[in-house]
């Protein structure tokens, strides 16, 4: 167990000496909020939807969780890359518990990121429905930071080289963004776009902590929320651990 | 001291028809040798002999795709946890991580490795003050030079009191008075506290100082081992390097044929 708080520690010490990081992955939620916020207001005000503004500040707690997530699962490559990697795979302890303390790390920045982000939605002007339920979105934080926590590791495990990357980036954390209903609401969507939207474990996070932090029914409901997010975070803890288990350096 | 560990064997390392093929490649083609304890074995090759991939087998990091390894009496293979928490390592690339201070990074070896908190922090200071590293262990790694990186590998290497070192070329790239620093240092290890030396290098004057046994591999297969005085005598040379050059031939060998690169190629090809 020891071995899994000390590589934790060592994900939140990196996290903490990199300022520019922290600042650097706050810069597109922040943009989202201010440009798509206040861009979109208006026309979101005029179809009786209330503010926009309000609306995608859940959606983009939820983008600076997957973001944070995914990225410091993909370390994993750079520790391959700079040598890290092998230090611990020589260590005498099972290579679960050091993929265990690299997800939670992952998973512990990420939600200190979304707390940060939605510090800054509170200067912007964001208000939560009711202060009790704040509790409900922290769960909901963490399970979305251990969701791209693991799978951003899953697929730092699988692949050897930083340049899948971009291919990363483009072809899976952006569609997972955009199909989460981050940006717009879910109901009355095109079939295929409905059908998609539920494919993203991101859109059950997105739809908790919507529910959670702004009142109002969620579109799943959240007993769905949760045990999608739980059953998918133990499916990518597995997957993670076993394609870890079989790195070879 | 553990279970499984033969201490009255006097080998060490016991390697028989060793094997590592990548695809069609014999990285590694039925390799035996044998180390004692307490040795200093310098492991000898061209770039592209099957060094790093033997290391890597030695130290579990790759399975062999035939023969059979002990380590201190145990099979890497099937019990990987049992053989690591007796072999220290300093790899051919740096393993640090640069963010963190010296002393994190030794305090992360010792929590990795099980050290018992009692002495593990009388162990990191006496390691770092051994490898002059003391004074600047609070500092992140990244403002230390290649020698200093070096030095602390070998410091965290040997943090958890393993009966054996493995060092692959641990003296790439620093200048001669750092070497010999670090040979006058190791040669003390030895032969204070008995620790067995595996290590590979390209500087023949440095094995020949410092090595009791030469194993000199090429093209995956041994071609020599003994003393560097029974291979000098061997090639009827004035020098180890001489001696190296008459059995390994003096062409140039193909970086290509290293095997993490082919590995890498393979990965490419399969992403596109």
């Amino acid at each position: 167990m020891n071995v899994i708080y000390i590589l934790w520690l060592r994900q939140l010490k990196r996290y903490t000496r990199s300022r520019a990081r922290v600042v650097a992955s706050l810069a597109q939620p922040v943009l989202y909020l201010l440009a798509m916020g206040y861009g979109l207001g208006p026309i979101f005000l005029a179809a009786g939807m209330g503010s926009y503004r309000d609306f995608i500040t859940p959606g983009l707690v939820a983008m600076t969780l997957l973001f944070t997530a995914v990225f410091s699962g993909i370390e994993l490559i750079m520790d391959r890359q700079f040598g890290f990697l092998k230090e611990t795979l020589v260590a005498p302890v099972p290579r679960l518990w050091i993929i265990l303390g690299r997800i939670l790390g992952g998973a512990t920045i990420a939600f200190f990121q979304g707390l940060i982000f939605l510090c800054v939605s509170l200067i912007a002007g964001y208000r939560w429905d009711n202060l009790a339920a704040l509790p409900v979105a922290f769960l909901f934080m963490v399970l979305i930071g251990i969701v791209f926590s693991a799978l951003g590791s899953a697929i730092g495990s699988a692949l050897s080289d930083a340049q899948g990357f971009q291919f990363v980036i483009g072809f899976l954390i952006m569609p997972l963004f955009f199909l989460s209903g981050a940006m717009f609401p879910l109901d009355n969507l095109p079939a295929a776009l409905s059908f998609f939207t539920r494919l993203d474990p991101l859109s059950y996070g997105v739809d908790g902590l919507r529910h959670a932090l702004n009142g109002g029914t969620a579109h799943f409901g959240v007993a769905a929320d949760l045990l999608v997010l739980s059953a998918v975070s133990a499916l990518l803890l597995a997957v993670s651990s076993w394609l870890f288990a079989r790195i070879q350096v | 001291m553990t279970t499984g560990s033969a201490q009255n064997d006097p080998v060490m390392i016991r390697a028989q028809h060793l094997t590592k093929l990548f695809g069609d490649f014999a990285a590694v083609n039925d390799i035996s040798f044998e180390i004692q304890r307490g040795e200093i074995v310098a492991f000898l090759g061209p770039n592209g002999a099957g060094k790093t991939t033997t290391i890597k087998m030695l130290t579990t990091l790759l399975k062999p795709t035939s023969g059979n390894i002990e380590v201190d009496g145990l099979n890497p293979a099937s019990q990987p946890n049992e053989v690591r928490k007796r072999f220290g390592i300093v790899f051919q690339d740096p393993s640090l991580d640069d963010e963190l201070t010296a002393q994190e990074n030794m305090e992360m070896h010792g929590a990795l490795f099980k050290v018992p908190r009692q002495v593990r922090a009388g162990r990191i200071e006496k390691l770092l003050r051994m490898f002059e590293l003391w004074e600047r262990r609070r500092e992140p790694v990244k403002r230390f030079s290649g020698g200093m990186r070096r030095r602390l590998e070998i410091a965290r290497g040997l943090l958890h009191t393993p009966p054996l070192l493995f060092l692959d070329e641990p003296t790439l790239g620093l200048d001669p008075q750092t070497r010999n620093q670090l040979w006058l240092q190791l040669k003390k290890l030895n032969e204070e506290e008995h620790v067995t030396i595996f290590l590979t290098t390209h500087y023949m004057e440095e094995a020949e100082r410092v090595a009791r046994r030469v194993v000199i591999i090429d093209g995956g297969r041994i071609i020599a081992q003994g003393t560097p005085q029974e291979l000098k005598q061997q090639t009827a040379s004035q020098t180890l390097e001489q001696a190296f050059l008459a059995l390994t031939g003096s062409t140039i060998r193909e970086e290509e044929a290293n095997p993490t690169d082919r590995m890498r190629r393979m990965a490419k090809m399969w992403r596109r």
